[in-house]
């Protein structure tokens, strides 16, 4: 299978003409407007190598995110970084449901590949780490057709650049992921989730300060007067550290948590809705009432139809940058979301001419044709 | 040799203290902590902020001149050893702490901030910096970030590119890139993963905003000694297996055993191999932890288990493995040092051939490693003085590195490339991905002004280069615990 990408790839590359990676397509909605043919690596589906002794697992880009982890947790193991599966149609329609519960999400056709593609992480993030963090090596094919391998199976590896790391969260833009392996870890042994009615100020500067302070925290997050915490570690230190925050038990605390991940709420239905990462301890942005709080106050997730350089130059005065997460209304199609992304400035936080510059350069050396989900990333890579 | 004109250029930015360029001032700048490798610079200049480092790039950008960065100097793969034509950039200067945020857990600091000076700052908050390489005393943080350095303690608490957010960088043009943010990502690639690491090659880092963790409530430390050095890397194995991920796994053989205990009286059982392992994090959980390892190693064969219960006895139990390499420095008058990585499962393997390459070449070896993330440190003993010793020390640790990428693993896990080993990359990369690294490189300084002739090897010219030799146990700054 890969010897087909290869061709395709080598093909494509002759005739300079633009092609669309595509694993399980339930992160299609994630960036600009791309154009193409679709290049699919649903072919390349398996788990490679994976020896719980080493906390090591190499799969296939196509190997379904699902079955990874399910053979994970046969094994007592997880990818700590809770890669969002966003299967298909996750989002509710704008308006759907009159209260904030949180809908039960549907399977997923997320694969490995895409989830290191698109390079987001879940609840956990701040906590363990993100995609990038947990990605060991890759093997790729970049946009001449050539099959290329950077870092390998081992944790400590300093020999060459990083491009594994690299890869992670480019979209595609650099190589077709054909194979990834990955640092995996112990899943904890207890968790449990408690919920406190706190203002968003108080709860901002209290996960700021517990994530100062020696307690198994996990994830966090925030939204209309609750904050809700979650601790993983031996039963002995969730207990210990329940007893020390106090708060309300959530039953279910799992289902909470895998549901934010997705985006299986009625708030992440609304459009536009931005994604605006910031330094932790910034206080309330005071850009509407319509948010969600997670990864510790780090990221705020704002439905808001505000210009975008509002948003952006907000999220940029607090140390971080603005993505237009869901642009158009569902359903719209590509071709308005397209119309719609362009209104703002591209989905992404445009780059300072420096910082433009360096990554066009990369990506004109791995991809000298622009054929890899060209326009993805910025137009004009 | 550079021009007269070009060296009063350089002056006109910097103030005269800050250019050296007489020969008895430049000569502690010859070598970094692989003292094998020396080369008097032509010019060194100590940049006192920022802006006078980006001139000092522009300049040389103009006048084609070379840029080699060297922070404390305490690299041990002569990566920051000066070429000759090249202005020697040392950014020890810039050692400002320039601010902490206990709230937000971060500090910003300057590229020649002692690693260990953010712990010490942050240590009135219950914060630190976790990545801890041995010579965290001297090392400077710039260097940090240039090699992507690890620690005893990297298993659990990750490498320098996991604990960092943001870094203002130079390209050779004199660009400033602000890559990361403060945030816990940023727009387009991931230029905070491809600098780490990247060796001086690609910019020059004036800034490095890190992050800071709380201090786990307490540590404790297991001893277990065995009498089979393959029991000892499956209990190794069985550890990881049973959920514990230990903040320090280490591991020694006979030899390093017997070298550090006749050294600094440890108090070491006699084996042919000790485990030391390390839990730290919430009271509770390091108590459960603790208890697990205790059955574990029991049931993996250890002859005796010894549970640290005092700081004294803790930081006792870790004496001998840190003066390990000093110690095993009075067994011979030379050795010469690996730093491969292989997945753990390889462990037993690994040590069994080169127990019979030991034999082969005549040469012993103790091993010291940190055996939780599988990197080892072969130290192989010779004498330079005995004739053909030298070559037979490098063949043999060049054969040492290619059985490590014979099994998965890789040539360097925490001391970079640098020149010492950039004959071996060839073994473990081929022509395509050193071409695409020649690549990445030209992205940024695409005429090739910054650190050349390092870390990756040119591919019509895989150069044989030698290795770490210490001489009499001499090593530049014996002072600092190493490895």
């Amino acid at each position: 299978m890969p010897d087909t990408i290869i061709e395709r790839i080598r093909a494509a590359y002759a005739e300079e003409t633009p092609l669309i990676i595509q694993g399980g397509g339930s992160k299609g909605f994630y960036g600009n407007a791309d154009e193409g043919e679709v290049l699919s690596t649903h072919g390349l589906a398996g788990v490679v190598d994976y020896q719980p002794t080493e906390l090591v697992l190499t799969a296939c880009a196509g190997t379904p995110l699902a079955e990874i982890e399910a053979l994970l947790d046969a094994h007592g193991q997880m990818l700590a970084f809770e890669p969002p599966h966003f299967g298909g149609n996750h989002f509710p329609h704008a308006g759907e449901g009159a209260n904030d519960a949180l809908r039960a999400p549907k399977p997923s056709n997320a694969t490995l590949g895409g989830a290191v593609a698109a390079g987001l992480s879940g609840p956990r993030r701040p906590y363990a780490g993100a995609a990038r963090d947990f990605v060991l090596g890759v093997r790729i094919v970049d946009g001449t057709g050539q099959p290329l391998r950077f870092g390998g199976q081992v944790i400590k590896n300093v020999a060459g650049y990083d491009v594994s790391r690299l890869m992670v969260g480019a979209l595609g833009t650099l190589g077709v992921i054909t194979e990834v392996s990955l640092k995996v870890l112990p899943r904890p042994a207890a968790e449990t989730t408690l919920q406190f009615e706190l203002d968003e100020t108080a709860a901002i500067g209290r996960m700021n300060e517990w994530a100062g302070l020696p307690l198994p925290q996990s994830a966090s997050a925030w939204h209309a007067g609750v904050l809700t915490l979650r601790l993983s570690g031996a039963a002995s230190a969730v207990c210990a550290a329940q007893a020390k925050l106090g708060g309300e038990i959530l039953p279910d605390g799992g289902a909470f948590w895998q549901r934010l991940r997705d985006h299986a709420t009625p708030f992440f239905g609304t459009r536009p809705l931005w994604r605006l990462a910031v330094k932790s301890s910034t206080p309330p942005l005071r850009l509407g009432d319509a948010q969600w709080i997670e990864w510790g106050g780090a990221l705020r997730w704002l439905a808001s139809d505000l210009p975008a350089a509002t948003l952006r130059a907000a999220a940029h005065a607090a140390g971080g940058h603005a993505t237009l997460f869901y642009g158009a209304p569902p359903h719209a199609g590509a071709a308005a979301n397209a119309r719609f992304a362009a209104l703002h400035d591209g989905v992404f936080a445009p780059l300072s001419p420096a910082m433009r510059t360096v990554q066009y350069a990369l990506k004109q050396r791995f991809d000298p044709r622009g054929i890899l989900n060209r326009g993805r990333m910025y137009p004009d890579f | 040799m550079l021009s007269p004109a070009f060296l009063s250029k350089l002056r006109g930015i910097l103030p005269a203290h800050c250019v050296l360029h007489e020969r008895e001032d430049l000569a502690p700048f010859e070598s970094d902590g692989l003292a094998a490798y020396r080369n008097v610079p032509d010019v060194v200049a100590l940049p006192e902020n920022e802006a006078q480092v980006a001139a000092i790039l522009r300049l040389c950008h103009a006048e084609k001149i070379a840029v080699v960065a060297r922070g404390a100097g305490t690299g041990l793969a002569a990566g920051a050893l000066p070429i000759d034509g090249a202005v020697l950039l040392v950014l020890t200067k810039l050692k400002r702490i320039k601010s902490l945020d206990p709230l937000a857990r971060t500090a910003v600091v300057e590229p020649g901030v002692r690693n260990l000076a953010i712990s010490e700052a942050a240590a009135a908050h219950g914060l630190y910096y976790a990545p801890d390489p041995s010579s965290q005393i001297a090392c400077s943080i710039g260097g940090n970030v240039a090699e992507n350095s690890g620690g005893v303690h990297c298993l659990k608490y990750g490498l320098t590119v996991h604990n960092i957010l943001k870094l203002r960088a130079w390209t050779i043009d004199g660009q400033l890139l602000e890559i990361g943010s403060d945030a816990l990502d940023a727009p387009g690639y991931d230029l905070l993963a491809l600098l780490t690491g990247s060796e001086g090659m690609l910019a020059v880092i004036t800034e490095v905003t890190v992050k800071l963790l709380p201090r786990p409530e307490r540590a404790q430390v297991v001893l277990a000694a065995f009498d089979d050095v393959a029991q000892a890397g499956a209990a190794v194995g069985n550890i990881i297996a049973a959920g514990v991920v230990p903040a320090g796994l280490e591991m020694m053989d006979r030899l390093a055993i017997e070298a550090a205990e006749a050294f600094v009286h440890a108090g070491y059982p006699m084996a042919e191999a000790l485990l030391l392992c390390e839990v730290d994090g919430v009271n509770e959980e390091v108590s459960d932890d603790i208890r697990t390892v205790h059955d574990v190693l029991a049931a993996s064969g250890a002859t005796e288990i010894r549970t640290a219960d005092s700081e004294e006895q803790r930081l006792k139990f870790w004496a001998g493995r840190k003066a390990a390499f000093p110690a095993v420095g009075r067994l011979a008058p030379d050795y010469y040092c690996m730093d491969g990585t292989i997945p753990r499962a390889q462990l037993p393997h690994v040590l069994q051939r080169i127990r019979e390459m030991s034999a082969e070449f005549g040469l012993r070896v103790a091993n010291v490693f940190h055996a939780g993330d599988g990197n080892l440190h072969p130290l192989i003993l010779y004498d330079v003085n005995r004739p053909g010793e030298l070559d037979q020390a490098e063949t043999f640790g060049g054969r040492i590195l290619e059985l490590c990428v014979e099994v998965g693993g890789t040539i360097t896990g925490e001391h970079g490339v640098g020149l010492e080993k950039i004959r071996q990359m060839c073994t473990q990369f081929a022509a395509p991905e050193l071409a695409r690294f020649h690549a990445v490189k030209a992205a940024f300084d695409p005429a090739g002004l910054l650190n050349p002739g390092k870390a990756v090897p040119e591919l019509h010219r895989c150069a044989e280069w030698g290795a770490m030799h210490v001489h009499g146990g001499q090593l530049p700054h014996p002072e600092l615990p190493r490895f």
